[in-house]
Parts: C-alpha cells; structure tokens; sequence
C-alpha cells in the first residue's frame, strides 16, 4: 500500500488537513475526506467541468488535481458561496430562472461564474459563454444559465 | 506511486534517473491525471516540480525575449499583456486548448512533452523560433522546439531528462506571428490541421519567415519550402498561392473521423494563407 500524505490546506477560509494517497484526486478529498459534497464528479477527466473549484483564486477541474497538490493553498467551492442563509446572488437568480434542473452541473457552474465575475463585472454575453464552456449541461440547455449569471452580474454592478 | 517534490531541477532529474519504473512529471496534470484516471499510464513516480523556484514565472531575458516557467498556465500567459503584444500567435495557441478550468492548470511544456501531433501550443512556439532548457545526468542543454517531438506520444528526452524553462526570443522590430487551427465546433476540440506562421518585415517586403503545421503529420512540421515562398514578396497573391501549396505538399496527414487525408491537405493551405495575413498584419502593427 501506497504512503499516505498529511496534507493541510484551506476550504473556503477554513483550516483543514486529510490525509490521503498520492493518487487520489482533489475531488476525492474533498468529498471523501472533508464531505464537502458541493463538488460533483461528472466525468473525471476535466472535461465537464461538475467538480469545479477555485485553488488560489484560480478556476479548475479538482478532478484535475492531486490531493496532495493543495498543501498552503486556497481551496473554494459552492459551500463558500452563500452568507450564512442568505444566498449569493448568482444563487438566488438560478432560483429565479429556474437555471437548473437535476443540479449535478449547478455547482460548478456557480463556482466558475462567480470566478469570471470578480475578474470582470461586466461580461458580454460572447465572454460568459466562452468562460463557461467547458461547465457541461445535459438538462436545461444553456439559455436559462446564462440569463441567470446575466442578471446576477447586472444586480451585483448596481450594489456595488 | 511515489510522490516527489523536489526543490531542484537537478533534484528532479536525479529521481526520475534512479527510478526503476514509469515516471511522469507533473506540472499542470490535465494529461497525467487523465492518464492516471483512464489507467493509461499509473507512474511508479511521480514528480511534482511545481516546487522547483522560478516555474511560475514569465520573465524578460537579457536580450529581450522572454523565459516562460515551466508550471505557467495558459491563464498567466493570456494575463500578461506585454507578451500577448509581442507574440500574439504563441499566446492564441495555448489560449485555444481547453476550457477556462484547463486554461488555469495546462502549460507550454505540458502540451509539448505530451507528445500530441495536434498540439496547439506547438507550432507557435516553433515558428516563433523557442527553444528550451533541457536538463539531465549529462547536464544542461538547449533545444529548439521542433526538435523535441518525434513521433505521437514520444519525444527526444532520454531518461533522467525534463525541459526546465521555454525560451521564446525578441520580437524585434516590424514581426509579427499568428496561429490558427481548424476544428468542426467553436470551441474546446482537437485540431484537425493547425498553422502558425511568424513573419518580419522591412517596408512591405517579408525579410523572414517561419511557417509550422500541426496535426497533418507524425509531428508538428517546421515547413522550410512555405517560408521560403513568401520571404522577399510582399504577400501577393502569387506568394499566398506558393505558400498554400507548399504547406499543402508539407502534409503526411492521417485519414480519421475527424478529417480526411484529402480534407486536411486542403485545410492545411488555407490555414497558412489566413495565418500569413494576420501575422502580416501585426507586422505592420495593424489589429489582427
């Protein structure tokens, strides 16, 4: 059996430490090891872009990550989204739009989308839907998710 | 499978030469741990060489071109402005792999080493003219990118050996460079043919050239017959139509679902007449 690897790290502010085998996967900690359950496994293989998180303020594929890559960094998922009760505001407008169905793309979607939206607050449509080409849908179709972020990113202009 | 971190590059090189098994450097990871997950290749060794200091750097060399880090993500590339106006078409290559997420991890190197004879990434840097640090038990070397591929999968690296830095040169005055790939969707495929050409002038007149093709042979081709068609013309129609021809006549293409023999023959001309004119146009410090 392989060593396993103490590793420590921060998830959505918060100090953790798991240890985990050198093959294992940044995803698979999080949910095996952590529970962070926020971050979904679609393909596996960076393709699909479920298990989307940011790692140093950086949009990636965790399933694209080592585990043991994250030792000092910066880990954020959806679990990092929402104030307490009160949701982000890209959340509440996927509420509003109806922007989701069976949910499993949601999180990712939501983690990327409020990745391009610190970066620039004022998207075309032309940029958000290549920045979220590679988050895949199989449900909803993509129209619903980008009238969603949209309007979330219109709102968030006019609060701040 | 053993995880290593080490401080050096020399370090690095002495694992990978004393390993008995399979061993993969991980940079990026958006081809190692796919290959990891498939059960492609599950390494032996491992060898992260993110701690090694200087990989995540972009940096001016003494003459005026740059040093890309070997760990630098496509990301950091598209971010750093002034590289971007040097060498716009070796920043679009890597700019056109993957999504955002793959953009945050992939690098220059990665794409490289990876063996692919459809990578993007490559034949900007080699009509650009990069070359790279090569470091090994028999010590340091440096290599032009063309020389690095030699086959699908399979590069000139000798056991022990890893590429340690990209060094793209000085732009210089009146150059300019573009790269263009063909693929049947707008975003996030494998290109079919892929061209870059880097060109410079002195008034009107092309006084060098580079022209590379990827994806129509075993390897991304440095096509020496294209360059010499337009260098001393001025981009004529004549000239554009020697250049399609001989990046045409260049090709060794496979015949697979995603194109044909014939189909990427023909594509491989087109894409070098259009990349001649962009590269053209940002020589002449137009928008392109």
């Amino acid at each position: 059996m392989t060593k396993r690897i103490h590793v420590s790290t921060t998830v959505n502010g918060d100090e953790v430490d798991y240890l985990c085998d050198p093959r294992e996967t940044l995803l698979d900690c999080l949910r095996d090891h952590l529970g962070v359950m926020g971050v979904k496994e679609g393909c596996g293989t960076g393709d699909c872009g479920a298990c989307s998180v940011t790692l140093d303020g950086r949009l990636v594929c965790s399933c694209l990550v080592l585990g043991v890559e994250a030792e000092g960094k910066e880990i954020g998922t959806v679990e990092g989204m929402a104030d307490g009760e009160v949701l982000h505001p890209l959340q509440r407008k996927f509420i509003e739009h109806a922007a989701l169905q069976c949910g499993i793309c949601t999180p990712g979607i939501l983690v990327a989308a409020k990745n391009l939206l610190e970066r620039n607050p004022d998207p075309t449509e032309t940029e958000l839907r290549y920045w979220l080409a590679g988050n895949l849908c199989r449900c909803t179709g993509y129209d619903k998710i980008i009238r969603a972020v949209m309007d979330a990113a219109a709102e968030m202009r006019e609060a701040s | 499978m053993n995880y290593h971190s080490p401080s050096s590059f020399e370090e690095a090189s002495a694992i990978a030469a004393q390993a008995g098994g399979t061993t993969r450097f991980l940079a990026g990871g958006t081809d190692v741990l796919v290959q990891l997950r498939a059960d492609i290749v599950t390494p032996d060794d491992l060898i992260d060489i993110k701690h090694i200091p200087g990989v995540k750097e972009i940096a001016r060399t003494d003459g005026g071109g740059w040093r890309i880090g070997v760990a630098v993500a496509g990301a950091e590339m598209t971010e750093c402005a002034e590289l971007c106006a040097d060498w716009p078409g070796v920043v679009e290559g890597m700019d056109l792999i993957g999504s955002t997420q793959v953009q945050g991890r992939a690098t220059l190197v990665g794409n490289l080493c990876n063996g692919s004879p459809a990578a993007d990434a490559v034949p900007g840097m080699i009509a650009a003219g990069c070359t790279v640090t090569v470091t090994g038990p028999e010590g340091t070397r440096e290599v032009a990118v063309e020389d690095i591929p030699t086959g699908p999968g399979k590069t000139a690296l000798a056991k022990g050996e890893l590429i340690t830095a990209v060094t793209i040169p000085a732009r210089g005055e009146n150059g300019g460079d573009a790269y263009l790939r063909f693929i049947p969707r707008t975003e996030m495929d494998i290109a079919v043919v892929g061209c870059a050409v880097n060109l410079r002038l002195d008034g009107d007149t092309i006084t060098e050239a580079r022209v590379s093709l990827g994806a129509v042979a075993p390897t991304a081709l440095l096509v020496e017959e294209a360059a010499q068609a337009i260098i001393g013309t001025t981009l004529d129609d004549a000239a554009l139509d020697a250049l399609a021809a001989a990046a045409s006549a260049a090709c060794n293409p496979i015949d697979d679902k995603r194109g044909t023999i014939e189909f990427r023959t023909h594509v491989a001309g087109v894409l070098a007449r259009r990349a001649a004119k962009i590269a053209y146009a940002r020589a002449k410090g137009e928008n392109a």
